[in-house]
């Protein structure tokens, strides 16, 4: 019997020559990835080794990445002590894979490791935070972990007791229309799973219009995979992924693209045409909460946030950029803008696209979570409305539970922006 | 008998539980204070202390959806509360099961507050209702991390046992 890519992943990770879904497998971690929550990471792992008599010892600092993105620069004592911690930590255990608050090599920790060619295909990757199933784009095996299975995962160098996952595959066709891409395309299939359809589940992407489809765009839908449940998303590496690597990661070793075999098994087949596919809009308070763009046009909206580890990518900031060049953001909206990293940003300025932003009226800010987690620049005021190209719009999610949060693309809240109200693109 | 405390819509987010504003607190022994931080009352009783130990959080499906803040369980377990729900998001039960908080998966559960809750090794009974409802069985490979009291256990005994 076939197996799915994260199947053949997982067999290879544990040495074992196939396995299949409900399994229960013990890989080894290829890159093990925090944030901030590092510092509870750290407290966890110093715990495992008391009473040994061992002292604690990562298993492979080279396999370890901590990227700060969530509270950059520092908002509070207590996190600039948590990211002090974490340095003498970092410091202290020989840890290369550190990216500290820094305007060269600093950014989003999803944007980070492709950016760095720290991720391969083939790869099992954990990581504290459950958008790490973005690396999926690059053919790995990315999945959210808590911080003491991190622990575990330093101490060990394997994630204990991991059931294999049944995978859906997602089959997607067609031409996207102007101004539709990869993040309405993730919406709709949130709203066909709901929030929990993908639960326990892998939704492994296939067809043209994915094979045609830049890094970028499998980053956001990979990412957003958690918002229907999945343990991960995955792109089964090709040319894409080797191109991607090559070019813009500069990875000279080998890279292996594992890919399914014909006769693998899923549990469920969703075929997307996206054709005739239209803006999507996840509306308050829950990402699967999915309307097609007409259901919802003229909401007035005080806050646009352009950016984060979904859509803060120079492709996004691109198609943002040529709808604000030469306009305005409305009087009573105010506009944010978050690189996804610093490389990003220097790459967004010499193109321009930070002037356009800029003279149109947006802040735009250091990379990083920014308000996405509702802790950092840009909270909502009471009953204020974002339309925002993040991830989640759970209550409270901008930090403030009377906010409401609206989801879409770069090139709606763009739209939007210079309306002050919820716009289709197409018709600006 | 255990009662229930609070009876919750389906959703949950971890945002919910513990809103993304105090996740620079880390520690165990501080996240509880934060608990349910903007549903006021609750937050205010759980600090009370107003519930005895094994008080039960019933969920709808998809509990603890969300983020993989582990600060989500850390704030229950606090509290040594249980969440009984009919389904529950992926992270959220590992991390529960990683630190010990006792969390049950019961498609059919219907209770409301105040209801008195017996949790069995297979069934939830709702003894203010007279009704009964099955569990579905956590997976087997989590048994041994449960066995020994949590993943920390767990992680130290694999440790000692390499040598």
């Amino acid at each position: 019997m076939g197996m799915s890519v994260v199947e053949k992943i997982l067999a290879r990770a544990s040495g074992l020559p196939a396995v299949a879904a409900g399994d229960v497998v013990e890989p080894k971690v290829d890159l093990a990835m925090s944030h901030e929550n590092a510092a509870l990471v750290i407290n966890q792992f110093q715990e495992v080794f008391q009473g040994t008599g061992q002292a604690p010892t990562v298993w492979d600092p080279s396999r370890i990445a901590i990227i700060f993105d969530h509270r950059v620069p520092a908002e509070s004592p207590k996190t600039a002590t948590n990211h002090k911690k974490i340095r003498q930590f970092v410091a202290a255990n020989g840890i290369t894979k550190f990216h500290d608050v820094r305007g060269d090599v600093g950014g989003i920790c999803h944007q980070i490791l492709p950016e760095y060619g720290y991720v391969r295909p083939g790869f099992v990757v954990v990581g504290t935070d459950s958008h790490t199933t973005s690396h999926g784009a690059l053919g790995a095996f990315s999945f959210g972990v808590g911080a003491t299975e991190m622990a575990s995962a330093w101490a060990l160098g394997i994630a204990v007791n991991i059931e294999v996952p049944a995978t859906i595959k997602v089959v997607v066709s067609g031409t996207f229309p102007p101004m539709v891409g990869p993040k309405d395309l993730i919406l709709h299939l949130i709203g066909l799973l709901t929030a929990q359809g993908a639960n326990f589940k892998v939704l492994e992407f296939h067809g043209e219009t994915i094979r045609q489809m830049s890094t970028s765009g499998r980053i956001a839908i990979c990412n957003m995979s958690v918002e229907a449940g999945a343990t991960s998303g995955i792109v089964p590496g090709d040319a894409e992924t080797v191109r991607y690597l090559r070019e813009e990661a500069g990875v000279t070793d080998a890279i292996d693209c594992v890919t399914p075999d014909a006769d693998a098994t899923y549990v469920r087949t969703v075929e997307i045409n996206v054709s005739a596919l239209v803006p999507q809009i996840a509306c308050p308070h829950m990402v699967d909460n999915v309307k097609p763009i007409d259901q919802v046009l003229g909401i007035p909206v005080q806050q646009i946030v352009i950016g984060s580890c979904t859509n803060g990518r120079l492709d996004d900031l691109a198609a943002a950029a040529d709808i604000l060049r030469g306009k305005k953001v409305a009087e009573g909206t105010r506009m944010l803008v978050f690189p996804a990293s610093s490389k990003i940003f220097a790459q967004a300025l010499d193109k321009g696209y930070i002037h356009d932003f800029m003279r149109a009226g947006a802040v735009v800010m250091n990379s990083g979570c920014g308000p996405c987690l509702g802790v950092h620049e840009g909270a909502l005021g009471d009953h204020e409305v974002a339309l925002s190209t993040t991830n989640r719009n759970f209550k409270g999610r901008m930090g403030n539970p009377t906010g409401e949060v609206y989801l879409c693309s770069p090139v709606v809240a763009a739209a939007s922006a210079i309306t002050g109200v919820i716009t289709d693109p197409r018709k600006g | 008998m255990p009662k229930v405390i609070i009876a919750l819509e389906n959703d949950i987010s971890t945002d919910d539980i513990y809103p993304g504003r105090f996740m620079a607190t880390v520690l165990p022994t501080e996240t509880p204070q934060f608990a349910f931080f903007d549903r006021t009352d609750f937050n205010a009783s759980l600090k009370a202390k107003a519930f005895p130990p094994g008080s039960v959080i019933v969920g709808g499906e998809n509990f603890g959806c969300g983020s993989s803040r582990e600060q989500a369980c850390s704030t229950l377990k606090g509290y040594d509360l249980a969440v009984v729900a009919r389904s529950i998001s992926r992270i959220f039960l590992q991390n529960s099961i990683n630190l010990g908080l006792q969390v049950v998966i019961c498609p059919g559960i219907e209770a409301t507050e105040g209801d008195d809750l017996e949790i069995t090794a297979d069934q939830v009974l709702n003894h203010s209702t007279g009704k009964a409802y099955d569990q579905v069985k956590l997976p087997a490979a989590r048994k041994g991390i449960m066995d020994a009291g949590g993943l920390i256990a767990y992680t130290r005994a694999r440790l000692l046992a390499r040598g």
